[in-house]
């Protein structure tokens, strides 16, 4: 069960991973992730599902390795088995003919933006899709979105790859070109979600978030994911992770976000220092 | 006479003579450090003199008490003579989880407040004997796996694998049905595992017990969420000819008011989850980490409340207090859980009800204004109803507020599930005797049918359901 059939590195630190789970790949809709754990005394973690092959019945991930539980589950090899995996978790994207749709993706963001722009695609919309990372090294996914795409924008931060800057300002160029969007989808950092709502929010876009918060169950049961919008509590395990951007209070979030910064770093040391040792008795 | 009072004189004659016998507990000092249990059980010396106080009532009280009408005097009257293997299996004849129900049923409200000895003196401590017989059984491998049945060559689905869906499992495969156990956790056991923490009840009595039934032939399946994973309806078209539903209540309830999404304000089921489930107080071990405030507040009186507030003492909280809204009497807590928690050193502040959650600017919680109540009139339940009193705020300092006011149900298989009627409260509606709901061939029980409620209140509806379940698939689907 939950076999890793496929296994590569989009960069030193991106993995992707096809894994072998029928009834997952058959059930999953665009925006629903899964929760899993790699070992025995494994945290919950979520990953947003990529892609899907319903015949194959396997399902993509797509992540950043950033502690300890992505970094051990990087660690594993075609073969492997992934511990416990559970979903699809979350509500299914919505979709429908909206028209024109700009898709917005910062970092690792891009791959949970791909089942979007692709379901967008499907759906019979136009989709202009801006991309965008730090540097060139640290872009994933050009091809793939370019190919869903009726048009693909690429910044990066510091000017090694496309336009040189946020992609924000990318999108500003592109309504200032007229374009005539009729929603706005963002997923990336935070800080960068933030600021593409306060843009749209100027030009009155419709726009949609897929929030990040830390997640224990996934299924509704510890409130550890609960966020604020609108100035009401709601779950992003059961309620999200899409979310009206311009109603998020994403201030919260930034804070929520930082509760297991000590810890998570002290796991990280541990792990660390396990691996240099098991690669020593290597 | 009548033969209460018979009873009663027989007690004068003799079972006052010898007084209860309690249970060995850890130190109240030491065991505030760690996750072992707190009582150790009876040596079978102790359990034969316990159980010898027994007066065996021709008309026994207790039993009347127990949800489940276990055969109290009989298998009291075993173990007093020493047949422990024979004590347990009498038990098990109507309760099939006696290491778990001994340790965590309310006695006080049900079995033993009823016990006849209790009217002049102690009652019978039913529990421990339960316990102490379920767990020699146990611990010394006796546990006999019966003959499979004949099978019926029809299927049955269970979801969700609290008591009561694990009790359902286990009565339908006794009797040949085959049965799947779909679990939304990587781990089965419902409350028992994420809620209830390993020094109330270690972990490895409920695993034995979902061994068990994979022993008896249940198809085990953990990490399936019904009404993601699989629908209730596609359970049917693959071929299941029933749906047992015993999803509990597991909604975390919040008290909406200004400042509890602040760091350091967490559900009880949070706190409980990463703390049992995840095993975080052996964090970095596992990995699961988990917030250990200096001065926690727990918000509260139930055993969830307890449960909370004995952990954060355990993962090394300076200061745990519990704030509840009434007194001492109306919590709803075990006895016996209030108890050991006093004695634990957790300070209980009654008459007391936070107002407002305040942070700092970083977004971390550093304190709880409260207002003092007062008690009023009886309300509808008929404890008096606890009364603001104005002007009375004051200020209490904490960095951790654990959130302990109740649980709500979770509403997945509900809203996936069409014909299948709830009520105002989103609880499943079934009938009480059997089960049955709204929608045919799925049944209904425990939490989720009464809200929060026992564990063998949620076995009970778990038997009641299988009984009607096999009635069901043996006659032409009549609903
Ligand atoms: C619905 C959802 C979908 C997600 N999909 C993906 C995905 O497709 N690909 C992917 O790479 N990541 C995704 N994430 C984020 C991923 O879950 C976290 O990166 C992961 O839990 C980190 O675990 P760790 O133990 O490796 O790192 P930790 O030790 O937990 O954290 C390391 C660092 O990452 C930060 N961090 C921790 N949790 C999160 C989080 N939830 N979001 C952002 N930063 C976090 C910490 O603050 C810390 O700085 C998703 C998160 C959610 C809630
Ligand atoms: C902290 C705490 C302490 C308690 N202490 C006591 C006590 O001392 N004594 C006592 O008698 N009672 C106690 N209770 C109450 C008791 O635990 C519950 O009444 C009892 O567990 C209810 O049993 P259940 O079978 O209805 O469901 P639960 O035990 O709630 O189990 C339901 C299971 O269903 C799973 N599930 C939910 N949705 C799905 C889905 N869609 N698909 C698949 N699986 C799903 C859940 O993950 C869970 O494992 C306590 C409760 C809590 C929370
Ligand atoms: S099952 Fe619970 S109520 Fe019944 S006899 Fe045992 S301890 Fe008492
Ligand atoms: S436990 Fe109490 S009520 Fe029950 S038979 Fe014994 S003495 Fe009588
Ligand atoms: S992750 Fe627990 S409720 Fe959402």
């Amino acid at each position: 069960m939950n076999e890793i059939v496929k296994r590569e590195a989009l960069s030193k630190d991106v993995f992707r991973m096809e894994v072998e789970t029928p009834l997952i790949a058959r059930k999953r809709k665009a925006g629903q992730f899964v929760i899993l754990r790699v070992g025995e005394e494994g945290e919950r973690f979520p990953l947003t599902i990529a892609d899907a092959n319903a015949e194959g019945g396997t399902i993509t991930l797509i992540f950043q390795a950033v502690g300890k539980s992505t970094w051990a589950l990087s660690r594993l090899k075609e073969g492997d088995e992934i511990h416990d995996l559970v979903g699809p978790l979350g509500m299914p994207t919505h979709v429908e003919r909206f028209g024109t749709v700009v898709c917005i993706g910062g970092g690792i963001g891009v791959a949970p933006l791909h089942p979007i722009v692709k379901a967008m695609k499907e759906g019979g919309n136009r989709v202009i899709s801006i991309i965008g990372s730090r540097t060139k090294d640290l872009l994933i996914l050009e091809e793939e979105i370019r190919g869903l795409s009726d048009e693909l924008l690429v910044s990066t931060d510091d000017g090694t790859y496309g336009f040189h800057g946020f992609v924000t300002q990318v999108l500003e160029q592109v309504i200032e070109r007229g374009e005539k969007i009729a929603l706005v989808v963002a997923i990336g950092p935070v800080p960068m979600m933030r600021a593409v709502c306060k843009v749209t929010k100027q030009h009155d876009l419709p726009t949609t978030v897929s929030l990040n918060p830390i997640m224990v169950d996934g299924t509704g049961m510890c409130g550890g994911c609960r966020v604020t919008v609108g100035g009401e509590t709601r779950f992003t395990c059961v309620d999200g992770p899409e979310f009206d951007g311009h109603r998020v209070d994403f201030e919260e979030l930034t804070k929520r976000l930082s509760v297991y910064k000590k810890q998570e770093a002290k796991a990280m040391e541990k792990y660390e220092h396990e691996c240099a040792l098991g690669d020593k008795m290597k | 006479m009548t033969d209460r009072k018979q009873d009663e004189m027989t007690e004068l004659k003799k079972g006052n003579k010898i007084p209860t016998v309690k249970m060995r507990e850890q130190d109240p000092d030491e065991r505030g450090r760690n996750f072992n249990e707190v009582p150790l059980g009876y040596t079978p010396e102790q359990a034969q003199l316990e159980a010898s106080r027994c007066l065996q009532c021709k008309k026994p009280k207790c039993v009347e008490g127990c949800p489940v009408e276990v055969q109290i005097p009989e298998f009291i009257a075993l173990i007093r003579d020493g047949d422990f293997d024979e004590a347990a299996r009498k038990i098990k004849e109507t309760n099939t989880l006696p290491a778990v129900c001994g340790r965590v049923c309310p006695q006080e409200d049900q079995c033993e407040i009823k016990c006849i000895l209790g009217v002049k003196s102690d009652p019978v401590n039913i529990g421990a004997l339960e316990r102490f017989a379920a767990d020699w059984e146990r611990e010394r491998g006796t546990i006999k796996i019966p003959e499979p049945p004949p099978k019926k060559g029809k299927k049955v689905a269970i979801v969700g694998s609290g008591p009561g869906g694990l009790t359902c499992a286990g009565d339908l495969i006794k009797i040949g049905y085959d049965v799947t156990l779909f679990e939304a956790l990587h781990k089965t056991g419902g409350v028992l595992v994420y809620g209830i923490p390993e020094f109330r009840l270690p972990k490895a009595i409920v695993q034995s017990e979902v061994d068990y039934l994979g022993k008896l032939g249940v198809d085990v399946r953990p990490n399936v969420i019904i009404g993601r994973t699989v629908t209730i309806d596609e359970l049917f078209e693959q071929g299941y000819g029933a749906v047992y539903i015993g999803t509990g209540a597991g909604l975390p309830l919040f008290m909406h008011i200004p400042g509890e999404n602040l760091n350091g304000v967490l559900s009880a089921n949070e706190y409980l989850t990463r703390t049992n489930l995840m095993k975080a107080y052996k964090f970095p071990e596992s990995d699961t980490p988990i917030f250990v405030g200096r001065k926690t507040v727990v918000l509260g009186g139930g055993n969830v409340a307890m449960d909370s507030a004995r952990c954060a003492l355990r993962l090394g909280s300076e200061e745990v207090r519990i704030l509840y809204r009434r007194s001492r009497k109306e919590m709803p807590a075990r006895e016996d859980e209030i108890h050991h928690a006093e004695q634990e050193g957790i300070i209980m502040d009654f008459l007391v009800s936070p107002v407002k959650i305040l942070g700092n600017d970083e977004g971390w919680v550093n304190g709880v204004e409260c207002i003092r109540f007062e008690l009023g009139e009886p309300d509808a339940s008929g404890r008096r109803r606890p009364m603001p009193i104005e002007g009375s705020e004051f200020r209490m300092e904490c960095d951790c507020v654990i959130v302990a006011i109740g649980n709500g149900p979770n509403p997945l298989v509900q809203q996936t599930t069409p014909g299948l009627e709830t009520n105002k409260w989103g609880l499943i509606v079934a009938d009480e005797e059997t089960g049955k709901t709204s929608k045919k061939g799925v049944f209904a029980g425990g939490d989720i049918v009464t809200g929060a409620a026992t564990v063998i209140l949620a076995m009970g509806a778990g038997r009641k359901a299988a009984t009607a379940i096999d009635q069901y698939l043996s006659s032409d689907g009549e609903w």
